[in-house]
């Protein structure tokens, strides 16, 4: 790969090219594995296949997670929505229904694609499949959208963290949410510089975010997490199609993202020793699940 | 890096290195053992003592055990398609010194009487790594084609193998060789970046001092078919 170790300088090759920054991800990629373009993208678009189906599997099946905290929420959402008891707010109505049934799909051991862990796999699919069948987008570019993420995420990686063990939730449903800010901005038509302004708007709102499942099960708080993390994709997306701007440049948010990770207590990054897995009902649900008197 | 580490692998839930990576040290037990698997003792450590059943590690295990990929739905069924099978299975709860969180020992008896001890550690992100076989210290990651050679510790026989692996034009990507105590046996683990084709492996067990070979297939895939 071309070296691509800051948002800033993907955003000023995809502006050199006249390209989107999936293209210069696609492309990059397609190079290192020594394949074509169109056997890169064959892949992608398997992840988006799979996607799909977790969004209809968590809506449609009785979905129940092993220790039985968690399940049938998307659900209960969807009839809540079509019935008209929530606030009516159209797509944020379809993002919360989609990750919420991608995530639950996720705790009963049902098929996922990590993205860019399996704790946070439901907001990149929610943001995207959401505005592929809202605003009519093509397959092809929801496809691209996601070598965009894939692309911020790759960047988030090297220079902080996605794992909650190391960085805390802001790595996890934080980066999810960055990236899935970055796949909407370029599928609605934003330019490279504000993709990477979604980005860092999407994962400021997010810093600070602790990592503490209870009874270290990938449920409770991870679930509703997907939730939040899509809907700030979608705020953040609209403000950097705004021509809003992040005051403090993206990288730097990264950078501020690393070192709030490493500030962070081990209890509050995956232990369960911490935050809501600390709490009464957090501790009392964890002797029930595993059966401690 | 790889754009589908970040977005993918393509998983069976809820957790990449509790559930994925634990399926994928079974597949590759399963492998070394090179048996039909009859009697396993499956032995928790850490955190996967702690959380296994909620995230469903044992079944995980056991469907790596049964070759089941990270991203088969049976996974979910492993215990009940293994019982049907009349595998006997046991798990239990260990603590090892100085292992990694996420570590299992597999103790594995087949058909014909072989027995194996693996032990296995998901070191994050679905990524493993073999850390034992048997009494023998290893690192295998399982992310290339690998060959396990198991041979009597004489001189020249790394020579003989990777000459057999040229001939058939395989590269090397890593290699390591382990031994229990000199002129002993001794394991001769090769990362390759190709398939081994079925003759080069029979022509490397026909090897004199050869005890047995094992070839793994990648267990990681990145980016669906
Ligand atoms: S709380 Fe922890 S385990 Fe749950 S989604 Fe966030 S980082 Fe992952």
């Amino acid at each position: 790969m071309v070296h691509i170790d800051s948002l800033q300088v993907l955003a000023d090759i995809a502006k050199e090219r006249q390209e989107n920054i999936s293209d210069v991800i696609l492309i990059e990629q397609a190079r290192e594995n020594e394949e074509s373009a169109d056997e890169v993208l064959k892949k992608m678009s398997a992840n988006l296949k799979v996607m799909k189906e977790a969004v209809k599997d968590g809506m449609a099946l009785d979905v129940k997670s092993e220790s039985g905290l968690s399940g049938g929420n998307a659900r209960k959402y969807q009839q809540a929505v079509l019935a008209g008891k929530t606030l009516g707010t159209g797509m944020l109505d379809s993002v919360i229904m989609r990750a919420l049934a991608v995530a639950e799909i996720n705790a009963s051991m049902g098929r996922i694609v990590a993205a860019p862990t399996a704790g946070s796999c439901g907001i990149i699919p929610a943001v995207c499949l959401t505005l592929m069948e809202d605003k009519r987008i093509s397959e092809k570019k929801v496809v691209m959208g996601l070598f965009t993420a894939a692309g911020i995420g790759m960047v988030i990686a090297k220079n902080a963290s996605i794992s909650g063990a190391e960085g805390g939730c802001q790595a996890e449903c934080g980066s999810a949410s960055a990236m899935a800010a970055a796949a909407a901005v370029e599928m609605c038509g934003g330019s490279p510089h504000m993709v990477i302004q979604a980005c860092g708007i999407a994962l400021k709102n997010l810093l600070g975010l602790v990592c503490d499942p209870v009874a270290g099960l990938v449920e409770v708080p991870c679930i509703k997490r997907n939730t939040i993390g899509a809907v700030n994709a979608l705020a953040a997306a609209n403000m950097a199609l705004a021509g809003i701007e992040s005051v403090i440049p993206p990288d730097e948010v990264i950078m501020a993202m690393k070192s709030i990770g490493d500030l962070m207590p081990g209890v509050l990054k995956e232990t369960a020793e911490g935050g809501l897995a600390a709490t009464p009902t957090g501790k009392r649900l964890e002797k029930e699940i595993y059966g401690i008197k | 890096m790889n754009v589908f580490d970040i977005i993918g692998p393509i998983m069976v839930g809820p957790s990449s290195s509790h559930t994925a990576g634990a399926a994928r040290i079974g597949k590759v037990a399963r492998k070394l053992l090179g048996d039909e698997l009859q009697e396993v003792r499956i032995q928790f450590h850490g955190s996967f003592a702690h959380t296994y059943k909620g995230h469903g590690t044992d079944r995980a295990i056991v469907g790596g055990l049964l070759g089941f990929e990270p991203d088969d739905l049976r996974i979910k069924t492993s215990l009940e398609i293994a019982a049907g099978l009349g595998l006997a299975i046991v798990f239990e709860k260990v603590q090892l010194r100085e292992a990694h969180p996420n570590t299992v020992v597999i103790k594995m008896r087949g058909g014909s009487g072989k027995a194996l001890s693996v032990i296995g550690s998901s070191i994050g992100g679905g990524n493993i790594v073999i850390k034992q076989i048997d009494d023998l210290k290893v690192e295998i990651y399982g992310e290339y084609y690998t060959l396990a050679v198991v041979h009597q510790d004489t001189p020249g026989m790394v020579a003989k193998v990777t000459g057999l692996l040229a001939k058939n034009s395989i590269n090397i990507a890593r290699m390591n060789l382990y031994r229990s105590r000199r002129g002993g046996e001794a394991l001769m683990i090769i990362e390759l970046d190709q398939r081994v084709p079925s003759r080069a492996i029979k022509s490397i067990a026909n090897l004199e001092c050869v005890i047995s070979v094992r070839h793994l297939e990648p267990t990681k895939r990145l980016g669906g078919e």
